[in-house]
């Protein structure tokens, strides 16, 4: 098994730590990675990333204070449980294709679409932790 | 045992009968385990503060603990690479760890220097030092660095001579260095964007002053750019304001971090925005007037003072 490799874009505006913590979310929802499976060691992504260790640690206490992975003394970081994804077939997303084909009738172009969906995200989820 | 690597009080050196100080009253405190940038314009000082700290050079005025103690009962634990890397040309690659190694007595580890010289994109170990370019020598000094195991690392412009490539691989070498032994480093750049992914304090000189000295993250915290129709951006301290379309974009130091909302820094017609590290610098160094600031609450008032009325 490969080990996962975190892709840190500078630019993007979004805390170092945050992507980590949202990368591996990601894994964790397309299933890359499963309980037990181990995260790469701090030491690993710092030398691949050259990003800062402590910005990996505070990656790593997060997960593990939202119960995504747990720390072994000694032994590293490790998976505790799935993230459920939205199936990709699932009722959910036959409404939205449905929706997204009358917004296109309705003349909205893809970033008004884009622009309107994030607004709308933005406030159902309001307060939430990412 | 004691937290703090590098802690200075009014530090300041002067050479001969130059009329400018290269450093003036620097206080600032760096905890134990912190990979630091020390960033600043071309003749900021930036040098200077490194070879004192290094215990190379004395100061002419203030104080300076490095690790505990003076920095010259600190050298065995501390590692230094000067900008200009001296290094005997005449000698091998493998000779000259070997030379890192008999100088080093008791401390030295060969495995650390060689993963850092003959590790990826490295060097051949028969080569002459004379043979190498600028970005491999920096290589072979920064072998010896450590090879040495410091406890604190201070490197001058260490990236300045290599291509993006080594200077990716080096900097990860050196973050792994320090997940894995907690070393502290103090690395100088005039380029804040180098180092910005890689260091969580922030040491900014200007003119031979401290300008900023803190966490980074505390002090992104303690700022925000905001945008608005007016000029007037009270109650935060604006430390650069230009014009953009018909108002005006602040970089301020926000008036109280812990009562944000409170402080009204989303006032009418404002937008808010959290500045990059390099935002943050750029500004400051723009305004020469910009207050003195000092994240780190230590016992430096008077100097943060001192330092508000001169401007």
């Amino acid at each position: 098994m490969g080990v996962v490799e975190y892709r840190i874009d500078r630019r993007s505006g979004v805390a170092t730590y945050l992507q980590i913590v949202q990368q591996t979310k990601q894994a964790l929802r397309l299933g890359l990675l499963e309980p037990g499976d181990q995260l790469p060691t701090a030491r690993e992504v710092v030398e691949a990333t050259a990003i800062n260790p402590n910005t990996v640690l505070k990656a790593y206490r997060e997960l593990e204070r939202e119960g995504l992975v747990e720390a072994r003394r000694g032994l590293g970081t490790f998976v505790r449980r799935s993230l459920g994804s939205a199936p990709a077939e699932s009722p959910l997303r036959a409404e939205l294709v449905d929706w997204a084909g009358r917004a296109r009738a309705a003349g909205l172009d893809r970033d008004d679409v884009a622009a309107l969906f994030t607004a709308v995200l933005d406030e159902n989820f309001k307060g939430d932790k990412e | 045992m004691t937290d703090t690597a590098i802690q200075a009080a009014g530090l300041g050196r002067r050479y001969g009968r130059r009329k400018r100080d290269v450093l003036a009253d620097c206080s600032f405190r760096l905890p134990k385990g912190r990979i630091c940038a020390l960033v600043g314009p071309n003749g900021a000082g930036k040098s200077t503060l490194l070879a004192i700290a290094a215990g190379l050079l004395k100061p002419t005025a203030g104080t300076v603990e490095v690790l505990g103690g003076p920095p010259t009962a600190a050298r065995s634990r501390i590692a230094y690479v000067a900008q200009h890397k001296p290094l005997h040309p005449q000698l091998t690659v493998a000779a000259t760890l070997r030379l890192g190694a008999e100088l080093n007595p008791g401390r030295w580890e060969q495995s650390a220097a060689e993963r850092i010289a003959y590790g990826t994109g490295g060097l051949e170990p028969k080569a002459k030092i004379r043979s190498l370019s600028g970005g491999q020598r920096t290589r072979v000094a920064l072998a010896l660095a450590f090879g040495k195991r410091p406890e604190l690392l201070l490197l001058d412009e260490p990236m300045a001579d290599l291509d993006p490539l080594a200077r990716h691989e080096l900097t990860g070498a050196l973050m792994a260095e320090a997940v894995e032994h907690g070393t502290t480093i103090v690395m100088s750049s005039h380029v804040v964007a180098e180092l910005e992914g890689s260091c969580d304090y922030l040491l900014l000189l200007q003119g031979g002053r401290m300008r900023l000295a803190g966490d980074t993250e505390e002090l992104l915290a303690a700022h925000a750019l905001l945008t608005g129709t007016g000029t007037d951006f009270a109650p935060h301290t604006v430390i650069e304001r230009r014009a953009s379309g018909r108002g005006h974009t602040a970089l301020v130091r926000v008036a109280d971090t812990t009562e944000e909302s409170a402080a009204g820094t989303t006032g009418p017609a404002r937008h808010r925005e959290q500045p990059t590290l390099e935002e943050l610098v750029l500004g400051h160094l723009r305004s020469h007037q910009a207050p003195a600031g000092d994240i780190d609450h230590t016992d430096h008032n008077d100097h943060t003072h001192q330092q508000e009325t001169a401007a």
